[in-house]
């Protein structure tokens, strides 16, 4: 159509003079022209503008020496990045925009389709390995090679099985034993005194500090009640104003360490996902993804006024899975 | 116009490349292939710029990525950091953190690297969306290019898995939060979820090989994969040619555009270094994933406004705006974390992967097309596509809600249920929204008050008049008979322009069965 055919360049003259065109493009199209072909002062003030702007990326770059020589700096390495890429772009879009060949042409979209006739010399091809190989209905293909193919290929993949030890119970219990003192991160066992009333501290198994399942929080309710599970009467210890409870801190949703808390409404809060807990009903989701509470950890007091632990968890603490009993 | 010694040193110059060209064709045989490679013709529009964008901002992950390779140390080990950042100072920290640390303060660049390397993750899925997004409301994904359409969709999976075990090899806190929820969604799947669960991480939550297994993953099985399959995505795309809009002068049979040498070469260059100065730009310039600031990786540690990058927000999203089911029965359990993080991605993705033939039964349309629809000229798809997006857009916005909630002084609970009816709500409203504004879009270029009637009279190189434009201008509905097929060629008088087709109809097919060539046509392509 007429303004893609640029009929005073032909290529009768020119740098296009004599070039065989590609076959898919119709005569008449030349793309040897450029917006500057016809000013060289202006190509060659533009050509100098173009050597200044990549003078800037050497300068850059020797900048960026004498940064790394100077032990670096992130926000100086930035800017001599980009103002380096920047004008080493700007150069290279003003070079191709003005003196560089590029006009829009039109060309025959070549079908990239066979003709029928090779598509059927193709299949000749093919059915002269096909039908033998699957003549008497396959046997050695259906019924030898894809079975064997089975079994050789589980075989193959049998050792991935190293990977990982079987999961055997590891998600039913935690590292909490009959006896276990409570500690806080830094090792103390905490005393029926440690917490005050409204307060709240992460704890831990003595002996398994930072262990990730074993991971609970101790909240102080004082004299609060408690509406405890069915099972779960007698978890807490009370003595004297304080009431203690606790729970396992991994989300029963995501798993999630369930690490905020809400002291007016008596509330643990996950922040991944939002899950919330209400303290006083014995950790029953009332809000977010959570579809069960957080197990209770039995509590008892050794002499010495010790907090320790009864039992283990009663219930698999954290998500959900597929053998998890339910309840 | 040029001297004589100017003629005589372009003579020289040609000898000098025909030599090198000789070499070269002697042992390969390539020059004809390099012919028509440079001779190659793409269609220009700033759309068909950004899975450009897509694939150098790949090329610069991978530089950045191999330097940080250089330093970061893929261990589970626990050190005791003594490093240049002395607020961590004899913290107790994995190996994985502390080279992580350590590369970011103590290593030239290396801060620059990294936060280059994690910007361009970011801008390599916005890219790869946006370009997807483009192919969608475009057709561009129709006949012959379905396949094409799967390797896409293909390489937008890997890239996100590939961004969020970027995200987590760092092993700070928050990606360790996200690493929970993984294991969490793994371990909820039926049958051998908790079995797949312990083979990957090496055990029980946190594990004790995970991080060497993931950056196996990460620095050499995802890159594989990606930098494969992006190869097949160009070869195709070089042996199909590129789509166009339609316009005038524009056919099914032609194609319309400039070539590859030089000018488009360089052009794609100069991009290439735009792309370079805005990602080194923003990694020295820009904080991004302060990891010093989260702190290493501890169990019973989280802290409020977990987010994961943008492009994982939408699942994180859908885990908190689903509701608190899980299904008990005959003693086993399907857990929450199963259908947000599992069931959902796998309907959403195999739908998108079934987009080319669940559209070719929506229009009936079984055809080849190098013309690309306008979305207004498709309303039911263009509808379905922002319904889509309002969707994605409301599950990534579920992903922030304590930040949104702590911003707006609204509790977090009430958007969590405005986010939850949005879900259902928004997707709907837009439909129709859309649709509407499809349909009035296409009135309006029809209306022959707003368009010149007559179009505009132009001279040819040969003398011929033709007019362009008019009512039916960029349209291209009119330019499938074979009349049009031949305009190209032979430019056609005046009044052959056909009627603006306001009807949902679609072009009809060339060559659905693949069988005879149209006129023009006489040869295969030179590039096989």
């Amino acid at each position: 159509m007429p303004e893609i055919i640029t009929g005073t360049h032909g290529p009768e003259e020119g740098a296009g003079a004599g070039t065989p065109w590609p076959d898919d493009v119709p005569p008449n199209q030349d793309d040897t022209w450029y917006p500057l072909r016809d000013d060289p002062w202006r190509a060659a003030r533009l050509e100098y503008f173009i050597a200044a702007l990549w003078g800037v990326t050497g300068i850059c770059g020797i900048g960026l020496m004498v940064v790394y020589w100077t032990g670096g700096q992130a926000q100086l390495e930035g800017w001599l990045l980009l103002a380096a890429f920047g004008c080493l772009g700007v150069g290279l879009l003003l070079w191709a925009r003005q003196l560089l060949p590029g006009h829009e042409v039109t060309a025959i979209r070549h079908q990239h389709i066979s003709e029928p006739e090779v598509r059927a010399a193709v299949v000749d091809s093919l059915s002269r390995g096909a039908e033998p190989m699957l003549s008497r209905r396959g046997f050695l293909v259906k019924k030898v090679l894809v079975p064997v193919g089975g079994i050789f290929g589980i075989a193959a993949l049998w050792p991935l099985a190293s990977m990982g030890p079987r999961p055997g119970n590891a998600l039913y219990h935690t590292k909490w034993y009959p006896g276990a003192r409570l500690v806080t991160e830094d090792g103390r066992a905490l005393t029926v005194d440690d917490v005050m009333v409204d307060g709240l501290m992460t704890v831990w198994p003595e002996g398994y500090i930072d262990n990730p399942q074993s991971a609970a929080v101790l909240v102080n309710i004082g004299g609060q009640p408690l509406q405890a599970r069915p099972g779960q009467a007698g978890f807490e210890v009370i003595s004297g104003a304080n009431g203690l409870v606790a729970f396992s801190k991994v989300c029963t949703h995501a798993g999630c360490a369930v690490s905020l808390f809400n002291v007016l409404s008596m509330q643990l809060i996950c922040p991944c996902h939002q899950s919330t807990f209400n303290i006083l009903q014995d950790c029953k989701p009332v809000f977010g993804p959570a579809s069960r509470p957080l197990p209770q950890l039995p509590l008892g007091v050794a002499p010495g006024g010790y907090l320790i632990a009864r039992s283990d968890f009663i219930e698999p603490i954290g998500p959900g899975f597929w053998n998890r009993s339910g309840d | 116009m040029s001297t004589v010694a100017e003629r005589s040193a372009a003579r020289k110059r040609a000898q000098q490349q025909q030599k090198a060209l000789d070499w070269v064709d002697d042992r390969f045989g390539s020059s004809s292939w390099l012919r028509s490679a440079m001779d190659k013709i793409f269609p220009d529009h700033w759309s068909f710029m950004v899975g450009e964008i897509a694939m150098y901002t790949f090329v610069i992950l991978i530089a950045t990525g191999i330097y940080l390779a250089l330093f970061y140390k893929a261990s589970d080990a626990i050190v005791i950091y003594h490093g240049v950042y002395k607020p961590l100072d004899g913290q107790a920290m994995t190996e994985a953190y502390a080279s992580t640390i350590n590369l970011s303060f103590s290593v030239r660049a290396g801060l620059v690297m990294r936060q280059a390397h994690h910007w361009a993750a970011l801008i390599f899925l916005a890219a790869i969306t946006f370009h997807m997004c483009r192919v969608f409301f475009t057709g561009a994904f129709r006949r012959p290019r379905e396949v094409n359409w799967i390797i896409g969709v293909t390489l937008l999976t890997l890239a996100m898995l590939e961004g969020f075990s970027g995200y987590s090899l760092p092993d700070d806190l928050l990606s360790g939060s996200g690493l929970r929820v993984v294991f969490s969604i793994v371990q909820s799947i039926p049958f051998v979820g908790v079995w797949l669960a312990f083979t990957i991480w090496g055990g029980n939550f946190p594990g004790t090989e995970f991080f060497g297994r993931l950056f196996v993953i990460h620095e050499f099985l995802f890159p594989l994969l990606l930098a494969g399959l992006l190869g097949g995505h160009l070869a195709i795309l070089w042996r199909q040619t590129h789509t166009d809009f339609p316009g005038p002068g524009k056919t099914e049979r032609n194609i319309v555009g400039s070539r590859l040498w030089p000018q488009y070469t360089v052009k794609s260059t100069a991009l290439l270094m735009f792309i370079a100065a805005v990602i080194f730009g923003l990694g020295g310039l820009v904080q991004i994933n302060p990891i010093w600031i989260y702190g290493p990786y501890q169990a019973a540690r989280a802290s409020a406004g977990t987010q994961p990058d943008w492009y994982v927000g939408w699942l994180d999203g859908a885990l908190r705006l689903w509701p608190h089911w899980e299904f008990r029965s005959f003693g086993h359990e399907l857990a929450n974390p199963f259908f947000p993080g599992l069931l959902l991605p796998g309907i959403v993705f195999t739908v998108i992967y079934a987009w080319p033939w669940i559209d070719k039964r929506i229009y009936s349309d079984y055809g080849h097309h190098n013309l690309l629809d306008r979305p207004r000229d498709k309303p039911l798809r263009t509808a379905i596509g922002v319904a889509a997006l309002i969707f994605f857009t409301d599950l990534t916005l579920a992903s922030a809600t304590d930040v949104i909630g702590t911003g707006l002084h609204i509790s977090f609970e009430l958007l969590i249920e405005i986010l939850q009816y949005g879900s259902f709500i928004g997707p709907i409203i837009g439909f129709f929204v859309a649709y509407e504004v499809c349909v009035l879009l296409q009135q309006q270029v029809a209306h022959p008050i707003q368009r010149p009637v007559g179009g505009i009279i132009m001279r040819d190189a040969r003398g011929g008049f033709h007019t362009v434009g008019g009512a039916h201008e960029g349209n291209g509905h009119e330019a499938h008979d074979v009349e049009h097929e031949e305009a190209v060629l032979e430019p056609v008088g005046a009044g052959a322009s056909g009627r603006p087709s306001a009807d949902e109809d679609d072009p009809p097919a060339i060559n659905p069965d693949g069988g005879a060539t149209l006129p023009g046509d006489d040869g295969h392509p030179s590039e096989t």
